[in-house]
């Protein structure tokens, strides 16, 4: 299924040409007659992007356009729509706004041309963990397909992944999460600490995992480590007997009832915990703020052995060069240059470079959000819906506390075409 | 039909251009034609092409023309294709059963117990109802009433018959079946319905003169003449609990799997050429089933 969404405010040639002489009238005013940004609006550019969706965001669209008058094409698609996409209609996008996981699948058919990080602006403040795998540097590398192990090419026209930070950057990160179990603080009725707290017989026909196999398997890879049944050379990459024990481990629980139910889209998972059917389970974050909105307690339970996390970011389709390449380093400088990052920390997910987004923030969102402090007033969303009330503190703490305790990364394995088809076995056993 | 108009053509075409006349069969082929058009442009060719692309060849990204029965091989190797398609049987005969039997009395009110047709309209309308609401609607709206804390369960707890809540009301085959029963029953009703109200009622009263009990009545004379009725009406459920994949997943939380909803995941992978050759096997077996039923109860009989 596909939706396109086409930001069609209808701007006319008049507001047009009024935000540009506004737009370059503020530039001349203030000095900084860098030239930048460019107003494209004299000779329009259209770029056409896709993805994922959780950052196809129409408000980006709309600034984008009164910031740069680039017009955004955007289109969203589910995951394995997107990877098909990406490598079977390569000109039918500019940009791919795409996992890292999806990027190592695509990168290898030469469909992604990798930016100079010269032309890049904030490179330097694009957070560490995209360049060397670490947050600080003595944090532990996690295991999957964490972004900088496919973040940098030796240089253009290579298909293989370099080693370590080069002058090619293959995709520039826009929003990533550190994701663990959502609980009913007022229905578990004991403190959860580990994983393998959602195996717990006392909470029998009372859990949920989520039935996307390439996301499930990883949550069930915790679990599995955490219960102390197996320990993986590397869980975002399993042997076939690696799978086996964790699937045959998987369906002797399901046959057992440990389950309610399992999800598949974000709106069951919210239902399912709203209405009590579960207490336990694997959940996104903006499914648990969407829980909590309707006045039920549920808590975003960090867990010891640490958090799954997935990041996305953008790249540039092989095809784009000339006055359009020129475009689409724009964007990703204007991207990172802070309002769009500060936009996505306000939902909860966290941007690139955090500096930048920091300027288009207030103090006390900065606090709660990136520092885990107390709200010092009500923390409000992007579309003006009050999310938390003064005094909340966010779940697992500050940015530091949550990145830097992912245990794995979302990931593609060699073995997946029989890591699916046994997931299948175990949703129909 | 095809004689009777091509005889009044030439009526009319004699009248004016004398030199102009089609053949016949050419009349006649002219007149199958939008029918075997449409039905070859949106029938035949998907199906056909469902089967090519059966025997392809895919990796994540792209399908790969090739002859190829490793689809089949992994579709018909498996156990969770042998176990998926019996689970399917049973929530078909399961549904069938209950929408029969359902069906069968509810037909039989309407035809035999309501004495004025205008009557008998309306209730049948009011049968209908329910379905001015999308399928979806009607199906979600069980959650809440057969969740662990939903209408039901609160009920039976606050009267003091339970004291813990009933856990296999929602996300079970128990709830798979109770919506497809809700969903599928009218589907059932409507063709025995009609059947039913052609029944010659001279018929009914010989049976009584004849010294027939009511029960005698029911079993020799209207069950075997509501036959063709029950075919059809079999032949709505069967085809749509076996294609039935929202239904399933649903009601059961995604805890039982259904042919159809084996052949979703596979698209959502897009393993399209799989989920193909699943298609083709499901065809085979439902076809399998409708001549089986059209073999017990010839239907055009009351058609």
């Amino acid at each position: 299924m596909t939706e396109t969404k086409k930001p069609t405010n209808g701007i006319s040639r008049r507001t047009l040409l009024k935000t540009a002489s506004a737009a370059a009238g503020l530039a001349a005013g203030s000095g900084a007659i860098t030239g930048f940004p460019t107003i494209w609006a004299q000779n329009p550019i259209t770029l056409r992007q896709f993805g994922t969706g959780v950052s196809n965001l129409n408000a980006i669209a709309e600034k984008c356009k009164a910031d740069l008058g680039i017009t955004l094409e955007m289109t969203a698609t589910d995951s394995d729509a997107a990877a098909q996409r990406a490598v079977t209609q390569p000109n039918s996008y500019d940009i791919a706004d795409i996992e890292y996981w999806i990027l190592k699948k695509v990168y290898p058919a030469g469909v992604i041309q990798p930016m100079d990080v010269k032309k890049l602006k904030y490179y330097d403040k694009v957070v560490p963990l995209f360049k060397t795998g670490k947050l600080k540097p003595d944090s532990v590398i996690a295991q999957g397909t964490a972004p900088h192990t496919v973040g940098f090419v030796e240089k253009p026209g290579t298909k293989t992944f370099a080693k370590g930070e080069t002058q090619w950057f293959t995709m520039m990160p826009t929003i990533y999460n550190a994701d663990t179990l959502g609980i009913r603080p007022d229905l578990v009725g004991r403190e959860i600490s580990t994983w393998a707290d959602i195996m717990d017989p006392k909470f029998k026909g009372k859990t949920s995992i989520l039935n996307i196999p390439s996301i499930g398997i990883m949550d069930a890879a915790m679990i599995m480590e955490a219960m102390g049944n197996i320990k993986y050379a590397d869980k975002g990459n399993m042997t076939k007997e690696e799978i086996d024990k964790t699937i045959d481990f998987l369906i002797k629980a399901k046959q057992a009832g440990q389950f309610r139910a399992f999800w598949k889209s974000f709106d069951e998972s919210v239902n399912l915990m709203a209405s009590g059917e579960v207490v336990i389970q694997s959940m996104w974050s903006p499914a648990v703020a969407a829980v909590r909105s309707k006045g039920i307690a549920c808590k975003y339970q960090p867990l010891k052995e640490g958090y799954r996390s997935w990041g996305g970011g953008l790249g540039f389709a092989a095809h784009l060069s000339g006055a359009k390449l020129d475009a689409a380093y724009e964007y990703i400088n204007w991207y990172t240059s802070g309002w769009v990052g500060a936009y996505l920390n306000r939902q909860g997910y966290y941007s690139a470079a955090m500096e930048t987004a920091k300027q288009h923030m207030s103090a006390d969102e900065w606090g709660f959000w990136v520092e885990g402090k107390p709200a010092k007033g009500d923390i409000v969303a992007p579309d003006g819906k009050v999310m938390e009330k003064a005094g909340a503190v966010r779940d697992g703490g500050s940015f530091d506390e949550r990145m830097g305790r992912v245990a794995c990364w979302n990931s593609v394995m060699d073995e997946d075409r029989y890591m699916v088809r046994r997931w299948n076995e175990f949703i129909a056993a | 039909m095809a004689t009777m108009t091509s005889s009044e053509t030439e009526k009319i075409e004699g009248g004016r251009a004398k030199s102009f006349r089609l053949p016949p069969a050419l009349i006649s082929y002219l007149q199958a034609a939008p029918l075997a058009l449409i039905l070859g442009a949106f029938l035949l060719l998907p199906i056909l092409m469902i089967t090519v692309v059966s025997f392809w060849d895919y990796d994540f990204a792209q399908m790969y023309p090739d002859f190829l029965t490793m689809n089949y091989a992994e579709t018909l190797g498996s156990w969770v294709t042998w176990k998926t398609y019996l689970n399917t049987l049973k929530f078909a005969f399961l549904v069938w059963a209950i929408t029969l039997f359902v069906g069968f009395w509810v037909a039989y009110f309407l035809a035999f117990h309501i004495r004025t047709t205008a009557m008998q309209m309306v209730l049948f309308l009011v049968c209908t109802v329910p379905f001015l609401t999308s399928n979806i609607i009607r199906m979600i709206s069980w959650i809440p009433v057969l969740g662990r804390n939903g209408l039901v369960n609160s009920t039976l707890i606050s009267s003091g018959i339970i004291s813990e809540p009933i856990e296999w009301l929602l996300y079970s085959d128990f709830a798979v079946v109770l919506a497809m029963v809700h969903l599928y029953t009218l589907f059932m009703v409507t063709p025995i319905f009609n059947t039913l109200m052609r029944i010659d009622r001279s018929l009914v009263e010989a049976a009584r003169d004849a010294g027939a009990t009511s029960w005698q009545t029911l079993t020799n004379v209207i069950i075997p003449l509501a036959k063709p009725g029950m075919a059809i009406g079999t032949i709505f459920v069967v085809t749509l609990v076996m294609a039935d994949f929202s239904t399933v997943q649903v009601m059961s939380g995604g805890q039982s799997a259904s042919v159809a909803l084996m052949m979703k995941n596979q698209m959502s992978l897009l393993q399209y050429p799989a989920a193909a050759a699943n298609a083709v096997v499901l065809l085979v077996l439902v076809l399998m089933m409708v001549a089986g039923i059209l073999r017990i109860v010839d239907i055009r009989k009351e058609l």
